[in-house]
């Protein structure tokens, strides 16, 4: 039977009048997630595309693979296994994690659709698979419930929901991990695993991330190469620049993600690196300012978090500003505070609670430019 | 003919006593007295004196102010309030320290800043000065009591969550934590003064859910 006929069946049962009406909005989520509504609005501006946020979701999440992938790799490196052992190692690690945050997100979202009686938003397809990928993967799994189940009440439902939030909510998440339990996500423990799997080696485990190297020898142990591939502890799928830039290709190419946002990311945190090179001070500062780029999730942040479409900027130029101001935060977090390496995380919240007023005045000031102009015609 | 007299606790008075209990709470309807909320709630204990303190005020300054509201010029009449509540605040503040000195330390500032709570100014100008003593004095006993609900409520959650005890007694067993060897943390953002935000915005969503008539169009 096909799938189509099977979903028809099954309908009246879940629409008003049928015994399970009350599971109206669960229903269709599934329906919509497998079939593109054929609903069409009634009245305002008509937009054809079947590109709807499920499918723009969709391409986040492939945009995502190859860090994922590489991250299972990786994970079973850094514990001394090889080759696909490795690689098995790391999902075996990593998919508690992806199921628990899958199943605390879309549970507490259901219920909010549920009991708000609106359909299902698909927000969270991306966000339940990006918690994991920026906590370590010896993060204990009720900790990674309890921040994901944070996130989504007090970053999203609160707000209203999917495209309310002010804040992008997996990084919420980490942000309340990272206060919340903190021994947990970072210093010398967080790296530790002392998980015995398929022969892997524990004893070897090297502690600490290339920040906190910087931080505590002022040096990072690892070559500028496997920085950049990824051969380094870290979180899940920060660790490597190269699957990072691999994702942002096809955020760019889809055209999900705006180049705006994401260059100028990349060139605040240059522009930071270079001027606390000129500056000179401690061990961060004296990093050499492109090194900045591919160590601690400074990428992944840039290509992933900084342009989330809700959170970030909503006018070109404010995105040209928001971008460099989140890159040049991130890059001065680390520079003089070396208590959170993790500039990254905490510059993208502190410019998404910016942004709308960046946008704000972006807005303003262009009315009253054009406002002079019309001026000086009129004369 | 004079008019019956109303008894001291008729039903009238009475409202004034428990209505900052719920619809008319001064954190959570007024949000009023946030700033101390957020400070003295990681623990039970420290949490528990600062409402009976601040109970003590509100109560005996609305009783103050009302038996001189007829005597007072209403340009001076700040400056008079200032004067009864910060003496009463002294007051308090020296009865801590000479009977409870390791939570009067805990409080620190705390205590002395009760003159700047916005609660106790607020219950004097917006109702002392313009009723008779009893009733100021029912309303000041219920809003400081209204006041130490939340701060209760608040600290129960910071101090369990935060330090896994409640009054300073263990409630989460040591040998469940991670040092021990077992599974669990304490969630460390209980202890910052932003989660106690949190907790109150908690506590007012779940009122506002049950008040239907106190939600914002």
């Amino acid at each position: 039977m096909d799938l189509r006929k099977l979903v028809d069946k099954v309908k009246p049962t879940f629409t008003k009048g049928g015994k399970l009406a009350f599971l109206e909005s669960t229903f269709d989520g599934f329906e919509t997630f497998l079939f593109v509504p054929n609903k069409t609005t009634s009245k305002g501006s008509h937009v054809r595309d079947c590109n709807d946020s499920k499918r723009t979701m969709i391409c986040v999440v492939l945009a995502l693979l190859p860090a994922f992938l590489f991250g299972c790799y990786n994970t079973g490196v850094q514990v001394s296994l090889e080759g696909f052992n490795a690689f098995l190692y790391g999902l075996v690690r990593i998919l508690p994690m992806v199921a628990v945050s899958y199943i605390t997100g879309l549970a507490i979202e259901f219920a909010y659709a549920q009991i708000r009686g609106h359909e299902i938003y698909e927000g969270f397809l991306v966000s339940g698979l990006l918690i994991p990928m920026i906590m370590p993967v010896s993060m204990p799994l009720w900790m990674v419930a309890v921040s994901t189940a944070f996130a989504v009440v007090f970053g999203k439902e609160v707000f209203g929901g999917t495209g309310m939030n002010i804040f992008n909510p997996a990084l919420l998440a980490r942000a309340f991990a990272f206060f919340a339990y903190t021994p947990q996500i970072s210093g010398e423990t967080a790296w530790y695993s002392d998980w015995k799997f398929m022969g892997a080696q524990v004893d070897g485990v090297s502690g600490a991330t290339a920040l906190e190297q910087f931080a505590t020898k002022g040096a990072m142990d690892f070559s500028v190469m496997d920085a950049f591939l990824g051969f380094i502890p870290g979180s899940f799928g920060e660790t490597s620049t190269l699957a990072i830039l691999i994702g942002a290709v096809i955020l760019l190419y889809t055209g999900v993600a705006s180049w705006r946002t994401m260059i100028s990311v990349f060139v605040g945190g240059l522009a930071m690196g270079l001027l606390f090179n000129a500056v000179g001070g401690n061990a961060y500062m004296e990093i050499p300012a492109w090194q900045h780029l591919i160590v601690g999730g400074f990428a992944f942040g840039a290509v992933f978090m900084a342009t989330d479409p809700v959170t970030s900027a909503q006018t070109n130029t404010g995105k040209y500003i928001v971008g460099f101001m989140t890159g040049a935060l991130a890059i001065l977090i680390r520079g003089i505070n070396p208590a959170y390496p993790e500039g990254m995380m905490l510059s993208i919240l502190f410019m998404n609670a910016l942004a709308p007023l960046v946008d704000h005045f972006v807005v303003e000031s262009n009315i009253s430019r054009r406002k002079n102009r019309s001026k000086k015609l009129a004369k | 003919m004079s008019k019956e007299k109303e008894p001291l606790f008729s039903a009238k008075n009475m409202k004034y006593l428990t209505g900052p209990f719920g619809a008319n709470n001064p954190v959570i309807v007024q949000i009023l007295g946030i700033c101390s909320a957020l400070a003295v709630t990681v623990q039970l204990k420290p949490a528990i004196v600062m409402a009976l303190s601040v109970t003590f005020v509100t109560a005996l300054a609305n009783l103050v102010m009302s038996l001189l509201r007829n005597g007072i010029p209403s340009r001076i009449r700040i400056i008079v309030q200032l004067v009864v509540i910060a003496a009463l605040v002294i007051l308090v503040d020296q009865v801590l320290k000479a009977f409870v000195y390791d939570i009067s330390k805990q409080l620190s500032v705390y205590v002395g800043l009760i003159i700047t709570n916005c609660i106790v100014m607020g219950r004097v100008e917006a109702f002392a000065l313009g009723n008779k003593p009893w009733p100021a004095f029912l309303d000041g006993l219920g809003n400081g009591l209204g006041y130490g609900l939340i701060l209760v409520i608040v600290a129960f959650f910071r101090e369990l969550f935060g330090s896994g005890s409640l009054f300073g007694i263990r409630i989460i067993p040591e040998s469940w934590y991670i040092a021990e060897g077992g599974f669990y943390s304490n969630t460390g953002l209980m202890l910052f003064p932003p989660m106690a935000l949190i907790i109150v915005g908690c506590i007012i969503w779940v009122h506002r859910t049950k008040n239907k008539d106190l939600q914002e169009k």
